[in-house]
């Protein structure tokens, strides 16, 4: 009987411990994928499309309502009523002169009563020229600064002791529900979006789990063989990465053109409320990393959960 | 030292006991040593154990209580993510051969190297020669399901001594091959033997035993270990390379 072939110059050669992780189709033979199609890839990507749209919804709001915010943290309103038009017209030249002379505004204009009737014309119809309605007299403020509690009571104090009757609104008090009403849209586009990765990771978990289980008697060869949890779990996030990469792109894919549409839906309305919740460079430079993010998501969730698998085996 | 052993001892055991869960132990007080070169069968009737051991010596189960050292390190404290370290300086034969179904007979025998980290560039001529050397040389591309019994099994033995392990262990290696085959597989374990490998061959095929003068008998009976050739002490005495019997 001749000596048997051993590979004793490669067993001499082989490393003590710690070989490296098994490379290419090495891999791929070991765990074979039926790639594609199974549903985890399509269920990421529905995943990653929902989340493109919430993070975008979520970053115009947050766009809209800080444009919105800019434009109208200095802004104040003088509101004058008068029945009598001509004491009316009087005490809003008298108000402007006051406010005038205040060093914290930068500018004000008095509103025109054509104007006034004009905005008005929608609810009142040919009503809002009447002279027996009387109209009270606006005038827009601009200060050199944001307009607080502090600016409107000095305000207030200064056109008292002249205009009494007159009183002064800032215009972001008018806005403040609707902020809090896109403040609270903001926060359920981040819950959306945290409950979508909650469920995408469950989506891995469950898939990484189920291949595990098919491959179950691999793994134990493998592991009584002398493969070590890095090489075996290496296999696995192979097959994870290249599911959340493919559910990732086509999931990205369907949002940003869901997103596109959506704007060009918006931006018919020609408003210019939604005009300042347009996205910008950066918002698209975010919404580019989704899908990075939940293929990072899905390599940390599928490693841990084939690295807890392995180690309830010996 | 707390155990009985020496410097070079390939395995020790120290009053090991087995159970599974709450159910009555399936080993019971082994106190063995397992010297460097030497060529054990494992034999005992269906149930005995036989398979309990030898899982504990390739390292797929820990003992229950007792003491193994193997190579001269304490398998009991050892860390899991050490174990491999050990596993890949055995070989093992399994009695259900284990292969993996998906892979041919090429992937299947290269698996232990390429486990190894060698290069794949590496692996062709050593698989190849091995191959043919259990006579499968035609069957390189099968899988496990187109083979035979004895054809799968001369894959899994393949697979079990390719990388030269310092320890062969085979479950019942000759169990489904024709006597020819067998005395072939015997002699192959001998020669690795000869070359300084270890093993250890559960069989309940008495004949078999007989095919090897110079191997040594352990025999398992209800999860204990009886000496019937007195050939092993238990505990063993510190002599000889071949321990046992000296």
């Amino acid at each position: 009987m001749s000596t048997p072939p051993f590979a004793t110059e490669l067993a001499d050669s082989t490393p003590a411990k710690a070989p490296g992780p098994l490379k290419g189709s090495a891999a791929a033979l070991l765990v074979p994928q039926a790639r594609l199609s199974g549903p985890i890839p399509w269920v990421i990507a529905i995943m990653i499309a929902l989340v493109v749209i919430a993070a975008a919804g979520g970053l115009a709001l947050n766009n809209l309502t800080g444009n919105a915010r800019a434009e109208l943290s200095g802004a104040v309103t003088i509101q004058i009523t008068e029945a009598n038009e001509t004491l009316r017209k009087q005490k809003a030249a008298t108000a402007a002169e006051v406010l005038t002379a205040q060093d914290i505004v930068a500018s004000l204009r008095v509103v025109p009563e054509e104007e006034l009737d004009e905005m008005l014309r929608p609810w009142l119809g040919d009503g809002a020229g009447s002279q027996d309605l009387p109209i009270p007299a606006l005038i827009d403020v601009q200060l050199s600064s944001a307009s607080g509690p502090e600016e409107i009571a000095r305000l207030q104090a200064a056109l008292d002791a002249d205009v009494p009757g007159a009183r002064v609104d800032a215009q972001s008090e008018w806005l403040q529900p609707v902020y809090s009403a896109l403040s609270s849209l903001q926060y359920l586009a981040l819950a959306l979006i945290a409950l979508l990765t909650f469920a995408c990771a469950a989506a891995v978990w469950l898939a990484a789990r189920s291949a595990f289980s098919n491959h179950r008697e691999t793994v134990e060869i493998m592991h009584l063989l002398g493969g070590t949890d890095a090489q075996i779990t290496r296999i696995f996030q192979r097959s994870v990465v290249r599911d959340a990469a493919f559910g990732g792109l086509v999931g990205l894919g369907l949002g940003a053109g869901a997103v596109w549409l959506l704007g060009r839906q918006f931006a018919a309305l020609d408003s210019g409320m939604v005009a300042g919740g347009v996205l910008g460079m950066s918002d698209w430079i975010i919404i580019a990393l989704i899908p990075l993010a939940g293929v990072a998501l899905a390599l940390v969730t599928g490693r841990y959960t084939i690295l807890m698998a392995l180690r309830r085996m010996l | 030292m707390a155990m009985n052993e020496r410097a070079g001892d390939t395995v020790n055991f120290d009053n090991v006991g087995l159970r599974y869960g709450t159910e009555p132990e399936v080993l019971s007080d082994l106190s063995f040593t397992l010297f460097p070169g030497s060529f054990y069968f494992l034999t005992g009737a269906s149930g005995a154990g036989k398979t309990s051991l030898l899982k504990l010596l390739y390292l797929a189960q820990r003992p229950s209580r007792g003491g193994i050292r193997m190579f001269g390190k304490d398998m009991i404290t050892l860390p899991r993510e050490q174990l491999p370290t050990y596993r890949r300086r055995l070989g093992v034969v399994f009695q259900d051969f284990r292969l993996v179904k998906h892979l041919t007979a090429f992937d299947n025998v290269a698996l232990p190297l390429r486990l190894a980290g060698v290069p794949e560039s590496e692996l062709q001529k050593p698989v190849d020669d091995m191959l043919d050397w259990v006579g499968l040389s035609h069957r390189v591309k099968a899988r496990p399901a187109t083979m035979s019994g004895g054809e799968q099994q001369r894959v899994a033995i393949a697979r079990a001594v390719i990388g030269r392990p310092d320890m062969l262990i085979a479950d019942e290696p000759t169990g489904n091959v024709d006597p020819e085959m067998a005395l072939k597989l015997l002699r192959l374990f001998e020669a690795l033997n000869r070359l300084g490998t270890t093993v250890v061959v559960a069989t309940h095929d008495v004949h078999l035993l007989k095919k090897v003068p110079e191997s040594l008998i352990m025999r398992l009976n209800k999860g204990r270990l009886t000496d019937p050739t007195g050939a092993l002490k238990f505990p063993p005495r510190s002599t000889g390379p071949m321990g046992a019997g000296q």
